[in-house]
């Protein structure tokens, strides 16, 4: 019961600002990593994760619990501390969980041709976020860009249904990357 | 200090989420306009409220925030835009583009090239481009979906026909990484080109008609033109009359009811910068002009 | 020597004392206190409620003496103050035929359960000015029936006893609310009312005479007006039922409009809808309408182009706050724009008078 009461933000308005900085960075520069804190969610999630959900939802946003992650611990933190509605993964506005836990990855919903800015945003659990592996180019990146991506296949794809197409913040420990929709992915 | 009467930087926290949210998306989708339930701000439609609605979204209490209208920080409404998130969020606020990390504008982009980790916040009258061709939104957000920009390139080129050249002197439409059609605010069309390639992340709010939109860092924004008449970005045909810059753009200044005039550079930090650094121009108290 | 305009923040302190003084007027005449504005200015109260969308009378009042009368500046600062409270929750729709009524006509029967009730209204007042006013007499008390006791039916529920009015089943679907969502086109009907509810009054009134005067032409009959107050209800979770948490004042109209039918169904008339915050009774009417002239595709009706029949149309020009923000905003300084526009003409009649010089 404690640990579901626990973990949020101190001050919200100061403790979200500084975080929503850190996700407006790493969404307008794809691949850039930045450090988080504030966040104390039950496990599996991690502290970067606690923090993006603290940021972005609440009661209006329904939200998707993939694997690991829909569990009694976090389903009573997120209730307590967002009130956002869980949901299946094609009412999602937002889903958490592992690479793997999120697939298939059709489940999300990618906007609608005049409104896709109505599509998911996926908050990816990764063992590590690490400035290599994968080259990004695209808006936001000046020359281009290295992340270490679960894999790209999957994210090629999602550009090219570009300007529909789910966008994705990954999530490591403390760190957060974002990979937004615009991203040109190609291996490494 | 902040008036603690209400939340920091004024807006709830849950207004807030809403608005940050439709940032992201807005920087996932550059130039595409993200509906978003605008709220009803303690000033008037018209002044700024979408840009407030951003600022105050971004804003964190280590901000620096710079307030500029018509590129200048004296403006009357830049003063009262400062004013209220000083009272509002507490942040330090200065004048100097350098030093800002979060800059909110009417009309201009200062002259000082922008760096990473600075905002620049744009406020919006009209977000879309297409609204005087179309003045029905249903309308032209079925040609946003089918990128049927056939219509603004036919009013270009009536302007070319009409006039020799295209027309249209501030709000110069552009089109964002080769896929949306975009509004840059009434920017002056000399402005245009610090849109594209640019390092800082360019936020666009526009309150009344609940629109927010963005141009990530290092984007591609190309103004709209044709081959045979390709865009220019013009200024008037003059030096700063106090600072001597011929690359800065320029307000005119009538000074008798003869005719005389004099033009200064609309960017009061970049001239009041050239000035302290011994730069003059024609009518510098000085007097050495060059 | 020509110096940059300087002094912005002086100005504005300067200019926010002067308007402070002005506000006030001459301190020789008794200033007028917020009881007073809310009991004698009522109507101006209730408009201000109305579009700011807020029911608080004493608010209301505060806002007028602020804005120095200016209605829709004490709109403004109703609205902005609106903005920044927290919501609790949804109260239960009112039930407007519950009404505690103060006056109540119908134009469609000359008398009918409940009766007419003509209530405290300018109807057949002579507009003559009543000097005794200026000489502040008062007025003599007004004499007084006893309540009626009977249920004041809706005009529009007899009608639809005997299937002469279109229906209207019950809707439970969560009341949309543009103030928390963006106004998304096509916009429901509930979306529509709310819209128009909080809808300038001037505009709703101009729209609605344009249908009258055969621009979306409906045909209306005041079904009936009333104007009272009703119990508003909250569900309690917690305790399993709803509580009445006060009363507010409502100005409610229903026309009965012009019927439609075809070869298999039997003609039946069509209902618009009016409902306004206090007594606001030319906005009630003028909403009724304008919503009616809204339904026209939902009736299988043609679209004749009028104004008030063109939902994108009214919904994006009925907000006196918009309207008046971005009309006035042209006021601010707009000189880097301007010089733009004028370093193009001049550059174009250079170019043209040289062409015109070359051709003589």
């Amino acid at each position: 019961m404690n640990a579901i009461l626990t973990g949020g933000f101190a001050d919200p308005s100061t403790q979200s600002a500084h975080a929503f900085r850190a996700l407006l960075e790493a969404m307008a520069r794809p691949g850039r990593i930045l450090a988080v804190e504030g966040a104390r969610p039950p496990a599996p999630l991690s502290v970067a994760a606690g923090v993006a959900l603290l940021t972005l939802t609440d009661a209006t946003t329904p939200l998707h619990l993939a694997g690991a992650a829909d569990c009694e611990a976090l389903r009573g933190w997120i209730g307590f501390h967002t009130g956002a509605p869980l949901v299946a993964a094609e009412q999602a506005q937002f889903a958490i969980g592992t690479w793997d836990a999120l697939h298939p990855l059709g489940r999300f919903r990618i906007g609608e041709p005049s409104y896709p800015d109505r599509s998911a945003t996926l908050i990816v659990e990764v063992d590590r976020l690490e400035p290599e592996g994968a080259r990004l180019t695209g808006p936001g990146i000046e020359t281009e860009a290295r992340l270490s991506l679960p894999e790209t296949a999957a994210f090629r794809a999602n550009r090219a249904l570009f300007p529909l197409g789910f966008d994705c913040i990954l999530t490591c420990g403390a760190r957060l990357a974002a990979l937004p929709r615009s991203t040109i992915v190609e291996d490494a | 200090m902040t008036d603690q009467a209400y939340n920091f930087a004024y807006l709830d926290e849950q207004t807030k989420r809403m608005i940050r949210r439709a940032l992201l998306k807005a920087l996932a989708i550059p130039g595409y306009q993200v509906p978003f339930a605008s709220r009803e701000m303690p000033m008037p439609y018209g002044w700024g409220t979408g840009g407030v609605q951003v600022t105050a979204a971004c804003l964190t209490p280590d901000d620096r925030l710079k307030v500029i209208d018509q590129g200048a920080d004296d403006t009357t409404n830049a003063v009262s835009i400062r004013r209220f998130f000083q009272r509002t969020a507490g942040v330090a606020t200065t004048e100097r583009t350098t030093d800002a990390t979060v800059i909110q504008t009417r009309h201009r982009i200062p002259e000082q090239p922008l760096a990473e980790g600075q905002i620049l916040v744009y406020q919006v009258p009209i977000p879309e481009p297409l609204r005087f061709l179309e003045p029905r939104e249903t309308e032209t957000r079925k040609m946003h979906e089918l990128e049927e920009y056939g219509l603004m390139h036919v009013k270009l080129y009536e302007d070319i026909a009409r006039h020799g050249e295209i027309a249209t002197a501030y709000a110069y439409p552009v089109r964002v990484e080769g896929r949306y059609v975009m509004d840059p605010s009434p920017i002056p069309k000399f402005d245009n080109p610090k849109l594209a390639g640019n390092p800082a992340i360019q936020l666009f709010g526009a309150g009344r008609e609940a629109r927010i939109y963005a141009l990530p860092p290092y984007s591609d924004v190309v103004s709209l033109d044709f081959e045979d008449h390709p865009f220019t970005a013009s200024k008037a045909d003059h030096a700063c009359d106090l600072c001597g810059s011929g690359s800065s753009y320029l307000d005119e200044v009538i000074t008798d009811d003869r005719g005389t005039r004099m033009f200064v550079c609309s960017d009061t930090d970049f001239c009041a910068a050239r000035q302290a650094q011994g730069h003059c121009g024609r009518l510098s108290p000085q007097g050495d002009a060059p | 020597m020509y110096v940059a305009v300087k002094g912005g923040e002086r100005a504005i302190d300067a200019a926010h004392a002067w308007l402070a003084e002005e506000r006030r007027g001459d301190p020789a005449i008794p200033e007028l206190t917020v009881a007073q504005i809310r009991e004698q200015m009522a109507l101006a109260v209730n408009r201000v409620m109305a579009e700011g969308s807020l029911y608080d009378p004493d608010l209301a009042a505060l806002a007028i003496k602020q804005a120095r009368g200016d209605l829709i500046e004490a709109v403004f600062l109703i609205r902005a103050y609106r903005t920044t409270l927290p919501r609790f929750g949804t109260s239960r729709p009112v039930d407007t035929a519950a009404m505690a009524v103060d006056r109540r006509v119908s134009a469609t029967f000359k008398d009918l359960p409940g009766g007419q009730v003509l209530g405290p209204t300018f109807d057949y007042t002579h507009r003559l000015l009543d000097f005794a006013l200026a000489a502040e007499g008062e007025a003599p008390p007004a004499p007084q029936a006893p309540a009626r006791d009977e249920p004041v039916p809706h005009v529009t529920g007899l009608l639809d006893r005997d299937g002469l009015i279109e229906g209207q089943p019950a809707d439970d679907t969560p009341a949309p609310d543009l103030t928390r969502q963006p106004l998304e086109l096509p916009a429901s009907r509930a979306l529509r009312l709310q819209a128009l509810a909080r809808a300038d009054e001037g505009f709703t009134l101009s729209l609605a005479y344009s249908t009258q005067r055969g621009y979306g032409r409906t045909h209306a009959f005041v079904g009936e007006l009333r104007i009272g107050r009703v119990a508003v209800q909250v569900d309690l979770p917690e305790l399993g039922f709803a509580v009445e948490i006060g009363e507010v004042e409502l100005t409610e109209c229903d026309t009965v409009n012009q019927f439609k039918g075809s070869r298999t169904e039997p003609p039946q008339f069509t209902r618009g809808y009016g409902l306004v915050m206090g007594q606001s009774e030319r906005k009630a009417i003028s909403m009724s309408l304008v919503d009616r002239a809204l339904r026209w595709q939902e009736l299988g009706e043609d679209f004749t182009g009028a104004p008030a029949q063109d939902e994108e149309f009214v919904l994006s020009h009925c907000d006196n706050i918009q309207s008046t923000g971005f009309l006035e905003h042209i006021k601010l300084p707009h000189y880097v724009d301007f010089q733009a526009e004028l370093e193009l003409v001049r550059r174009m009649r250079r170019e043209a008078m040289q062409m015109q010089e070359a051709a003589e």
